[in-house]
């Protein structure tokens, strides 16, 4: 496969801040890739320099082989962007901020509304683009970052505030968007996204990534595969220990909130049997490992601001 | 970091990704959008739909127009009150068409309270106080009104000159025929049309050219439009061709109510130069907004930058009253100022009659005022906050 995104030992500091710290990676072209961090990562910085929006103090990054700064016209007519919804101009409607940024690429009107009509947004065309619900204002952001068919297109936090329904529906775009073969980075916080979503993820913190992989593969790496809980109180907590070692359980960690209670294990069967054999199954939720436990794993459990 | 403008058209790029994005659609029967026009029709209909804007830039400045002229239009009259104490022989004396030339000029009434009468001159009731003290006609007027007082003085001078003349039994070797001649006294609306236009082109421009630029830059939208394909220039033309309307319109609004009846500023000659002049005097105007919004981070800070710049420039360039009037030192800086020669070119072509070669040198200075600061602003500009 060629690589549509090189980046290797990437920095950028401001100030004191060294806010990306020798980042490299590298992205498939049509490829679904996610950078996940903790506010404050450097994942926007990070995709700010693989836009093209700042210099990097060092290192290379290169996009389809060419440097995207300084500012190169053609590469961009190759890469699409989105912004946070309010970077529209004020008092402009739906349709004619979309016209707006179709001449932008010379394009047409014909262009522009069926890039309206491709987000969901034809009925909104004459409402303010102030108006519309944080959605619709994301689903206008990137249809704009769209309008010129771009090969490659970078998001930042596209779902950040949006209702469940919203981001579904925004998921539902970004993967036609994918499958149409236009790679797509994006940066999230949310784990349930990128794991829904991306091909492949880098989990970054403090500016550097601290892994790559597939969601799957990340998640098959964590040590606690499986979680089993129950209702609390269904068991003595002082018998479980016997229970489990019984049952051929060694590597079960247990928890109790009060509500449930939950045992962690790579070996889910004698556990689950034992629990049916005690009738104890009131309440039974049996999760996989998710992608939000490899980052808690990776990034740690600590409160950060 | 400077604005780079990359000069290579993108080549078309032939997208040969299995099932990859769609073909432009530009160039099949689309018509092609053009992003200057695109951008200052946008910007237009962004001020057209805010009330406040349009309030604050077009309406308010007239309401100023209308206010200043209405003001100083009264205070050109020279009609003046005097109070007159006792028997005053020459004003007694007078008699036919030279009493009416005096009762045109001043209302005379009797009083009979010498105290009274000083303290209402004193108050502003009247102008001024006659009375006479044997073969001497004393006059007494208060010092807070100059003119009115330099009025009362000369009329009662040459009525007793003509007096003193008549007594000699002489007929006058010399008389004197005063008429007033329209053109050669400044009328207030003459010098506060170009003023306050001056003043609400300066305004406009350089607010709404600061304020503009921080806000596209903190909300990203800069940052926005440099990750597309539109051109620094297109931006900026788009910019100055909705400012150009903009001050265009407001001209047109302040020459239609300065020369309504009520204020009478007849435009003669040349008075058309106004519009270029008007176009090259909001360029300097737009780069000292753009030089503002380019030092400046938050709307705040620009705002009151720009305030700054504004009212001083205005008082100093002439805008709310005549440069002919103010110290040396007023009018030794006011070359300094651009706006300046837009309020002195728009005298010339509104007021005196002046014509293309009166105002050309004006015009280029302003054109090289803008050289200047957009340089300058070339240096401290930037596109997003870092």
């Amino acid at each position: 496969m060629t690589a549509a995104i090189v980046a290797d030992g990437v920095r950028k500091k401001y100030g004191d801040i060294q806010a990306v710290d020798g980042v490299s990676l590298r992205v498939e072209a049509g490829e679904f890739y996610g950078i996940l961090g903790p506010n404050g990562a450097g994942k926007t910085t990070t995709l700010e320099i693989m836009e093209g929006v700042r210099e990097p103090d060092e290192g290379r990054i290169e996009l389809f082989g060419k440097s995207p700064w300084p500012r190169d016209l053609a590469l961009l007519n190759r890469i699409g962007v989105q912004f946070q919804s309010s970077s529209f101009l004020d008092k402009l409607t739906t349709r004619e901020t979309i016209r707006l940024f179709a001449s932008f690429y010379r394009l047409g009107t014909r262009r522009a509304d069926e890039m309206l009509e491709r987000v969901g947004l034809t009925e909104f065309g004459k409402v303010p683009a102030d108006k519309l619900s944080g959605g619709q204002a994301q689903r206008l952001s990137i249809a704009c970052g769209l309008v010129h068919s771009p090969e490659i297109v970078f998001l930042d936090e596209p779902t950040a505030g949006l209702d469940p329904q919203a981001r579904r529906n925004l998921w539902d775009l970004l993967r036609q968007v994918n499958e149409e073969g236009r790679t797509v980075v994006l940066t999230t916080h949310y784990m349930d996204e990128a794991e829904l979503l991306c091909d492949r993820v880098s989990v970054m913190e403090r500016g550097t990534v601290l892994k790559t992989g597939s969601p799957a593969a990340l998640i098959r790496e964590l040590e606690d595969s499986v979680r089993v809980s129950v209702e609390s109180g269904l068991i003595n907590e002082e018998e479980l220990p016997k229970l489990l070692a019984a049952a051929g359980v060694a590597d079960a960690s247990v928890e109790d909130d009060g509500v449930s209670l939950s045992i962690t294990t790579r070996t889910p069967g004698p556990v689950l049997s034992m629990l049916a054999d005690r009738g104890s199954l009131r309440g039974l939720a049996v999760r996989g490992g998710t992608l939000e436990d490899v980052f808690l794993q990776l990034t740690g459990r600590e409160y950060r601001a | 970091m400077s604005v780079e403008e990359t000069t290579t058209r993108p080549e078309p790029e032939v997208r040969a990704t299995a099932g990859g994005p769609a073909g432009q659609s530009a160039g099949s029967g689309d018509d092609r959008l053009r992003p200057v026009w695109q951008l200052a029709r946008t910007m237009i209909l962004s001020v057209l739909r805010d009330k406040g804007t349009i309030f604050f830039l077009l309406i308010f400045p007239i309401l100023f127009l209308l206010l200043f002229g209405t003001l100083f239009k009264t205070s050109g009259t020279s009609h003046i009150e005097v109070a007159q104490l006792g028997d005053v022989q020459v004003l007694d004396e007078l008699r036919g068409a030279q009493r009416e030339e005096v009762t045109k000029a001043a209302t005379i009434t009797r009083v009979d309270n010498e105290a009274d009468a000083l303290r209402q001159v004193r108050e502003g009731d009247y102008d001024a106080l006659v009375m006479q003290d044997g073969g001497k006609v004393v006059l007494r007027y208060s010092a807070a009104d100059s003119v009115k007082a330099a009025s009362a003085q000369a009329a009662l001078n040459s009525l007793l000159e003509r007096a003193n003349l008549a007594a000699t039994g002489q007929p006058p070797t010399y008389t004197l025929e005063a008429t007033q001649v329209q053109d050669d006294s400044v009328k207030p609306i003459q010098y506060l049309t170009p003023g306050l236009l001056g003043w609400a082109i300066a305004s406009s421009s350089v607010f709404s050219s600061a304020l503009t630029l921080v806000t596209m830059r903190r909300r990203k939208i800069l940052q926005r439009m440099r990750m597309s394909l539109v051109r620094p220039w297109e931006v900026v033309a788009a910019r100055i061709a909705m400012t150009m309307a903009m001050v265009l319109v407001q001209t047109a609004l302040f020459l239609l109510v300065a020369t309504l009846p009520y204020f009478g500023l007849q435009l003669s000659g040349s008075w058309w130069l106004i519009v270029p002049l008007v176009v090259c005097g909001t360029l300097p105007l737009m780069s000292l907004g753009m030089f503002i919004g380019s030092v400046t981070k938050t709307e705040e800070s620009a705002g009151g930058l720009a305030q700054l710049l504004v009212l001083p420039m205005s008082f100093l360039s002439g805008a709310f009253f005549t440069l002919d009037s103010a110290p040396s030192w007023v009018q030794a800086v006011s070359y300094l100022m651009p706006l300046r020669y837009l309020v002195k070119g728009g005298e010339q072509v509104l007021s005196r009659g002046g014509g293309l070669v009166d105002v050309l040198p004006s015009m280029g200075g302003m054109l090289l005022f803008t050289a200047v600061v957009t340089g300058l602003t070339l240096r401290f500009f930037k596109w997003n906050d870092a």
